[in-house]
């Protein structure tokens, strides 16, 4: 689409897919429809011992979610970089764009697009996930239903972090770049927490996982907090990481934040951003 | 839900709403996001079965569909047609086509071949064909109001849909030959993206 000024927009068509179900019921059509949705399932793993406690469910009072590699990079470099937490489980799925998380029994490999889950061990009921891979819109309703379905609602409260490029933001007066990146949070109508920050305006909409997790948080009533962080930096990077540091503070009695970055975790993002972009090299 | 929801900052609004008016007699239940493609036809029996459930005397659905594919006939008059089903005709009788309202046209399924066989298209219309279909076959006393539209602001299209609606179902009181004064919603605003730098005067 080309503005006023005509530059041109990358707008998504608004308009609904070519109605095709002429699709008749077809045993063979049925068929492969099968085989796709199959291949095109949600699994969660889960490790033995957490397996084995699943019969009820999991007992969680905090379920924090990081979708993009700055929000997963945080919780890396500031939470997770301690002794204290353990993997205890993966999500993996196959689409068009992560095709390598479909090994179910396996756990992804570092440094590999993934979804994974970490329990803290002196406190078991805070969760966090980390998610790098890309969900098809298909599969987010099933990650949302599989992933809660697993938790224990009562006493749950949720908190997503999410990177979004500047370029997705909407507002009236022109941004200027010393303003980024800066965060901007979203409440379900359950969460009664104070948000640290200034609330998302409209006509500002949320794509992906952390608008399937909020919209299942919304309808089922559970707590939840969103802090979306716009950057417009694409590469993992520091300045964008410290953003949602503020998030996690109110958060300081369940989780620690390691005080000072680390230069080691911060440089492993940098040698996997730097083998990708040699153009210039 | 309130109907000034969408107005009221930092407040969640998720890819379905549902609005009820006492006084109107009136639900409303917003779509905001395309159904996947996979799951329409199940969405279409959900909704169709929903709507049987709960015993509306008669439900209209809002819809669109591609401009640029309408046939020659579909190009002259009006971009506003309607389609009700076989119950509906019983409580409407021909109330609609008495306001000189247009029927969808049917396109030959063969187009150049042979048009003895027509069938009902309606492009970029989503689950509009499949909720309509199935509505027939369920019995359900049920309108489609649709408007041919392009690619690009939809604004005038939305306000031109909703007028022709009203002109039927009087749900907003309106004085003579005016339109009347709709409430834009927030989500509306920045159409074409954020504010411009003010340097560039």
């Amino acid at each position: 689409m080309a503005t006023f000024f005509g530059e041109v927009l990358s707008v998504y068509s608004r308009a609904v897919e070519e109605d095709d179900e002429d699709l008749d019921d077809e045993n063979e059509d049925e068929q492969i429809h099968r085989a796709i949705e199959e291949k095109r399932e949600v699994h969660i793993a889960w490790c033995p011992e957490v397996a084995q406690s699943l019969e009820g469910k999991l007992q969680c009072s905090e379920l924090i979610i990081a979708v993009g590699t700055n929000a997963a990079g945080f919780l890396s470099a500031y939470v997770l970089n301690t002794e204290s937490w353990d993997a205890v489980g993966h999500a993996s799925l196959w689409n068009e764009r992560s095709r390598g998380s479909s090994r179910q029994s396996i756990a992804p490999l570092p440094g590999e697009p993934a979804c994974l889950f970490y329990r803290h061990r002196d406190n078991p009921a805070v969760l966090v996930c980390q998610s790098t891979c890309y969900i098809a819109e298909d599969q987010l309703f099933q990650w949302t239903e599989k992933v809660f379905g697993c938790l224990q609602k009562r006493g749950l409260s949720v908190m997503v972090l999410s990177d979004s490029p500047v370029a997705e933001y909407k507002t009236p007066d022109y941004l200027y770049g010393s303003a980024v990146p800066f965060l901007r949070s979203l409440k379900s109508s359950a969460s009664k927490s104070q948000a640290l920050c200034p609330a998302l305006e409209q006509p500002n909409i949320l794509t992906g996982l952390p608008a399937a997790v909020l919209s299942h948080c919304q309808v089922h009533q559970i707590p939840a907090v969103l802090y979306q962080c716009y950057t417009d930096v694409i590469s993992p990077d520091s300045i964008t990481m410290e953003t949602y540091k503020p998030a996690l503070l109110c958060l300081s009695k369940l989780v620690k934040l390691e005080p000072c970055l680390s230069a080691d975790v911060l440089r492993k993002f940098a040698i996997i951003t730097e083998a990708q972009s040699n153009l210039y090299t | 839900m309130n109907w000034n929801a969408d107005c009221e900052p930092g407040l969640i609004l998720i890819h379905r709403f549902m609005y009820s008016s006492p006084e109107l007699r009136l639900a409303v239940l917003q779509i905001r996001t395309p159904i996947i493609q996979t799951k329409s036809k199940k969405f279409c029996k959900l909704m169709v079965s929903w709507i049987k459930a709960s015993g509306f005397s008669r439900t209209v659905l809002l819809s669109s569909s591609h401009a640029y594919q309408r046939d020659d006939q579909q190009l002259l008059g009006t971009p506003l047609r309607y389609l009700q089903t076989p119950s509906m005709q019983k409580v409407t009788g021909d109330r609609l086509k008495e306001m000189e309202w247009r029927e969808m046209e049917t396109v030959s399924t063969f187009p150049g071949v042979t048009d003895s066989e027509q069938r009902l298209y309606i492009p970029g219309g989503g689950a509009t064909k499949g909720l309509f279909t199935d509505s027939c076959a369920e019995d359900i006393p049920l309108v489609v109001v649709l408007i041919f539209c392009s690619e690009g602001d939809n604004i005038p299209d939305a306000f031109t849909l909703l007028n022709h609606l009203n002109t039927w179902l009087h749900l907003v009181d309106a004085p003579a030959q005016m339109q009347p004064k709709w409430r834009i919603p927030a989500s509306w605003r920045l159409l074409f993206g954020s504010g411009i730098p003010p340097a560039l005067f």
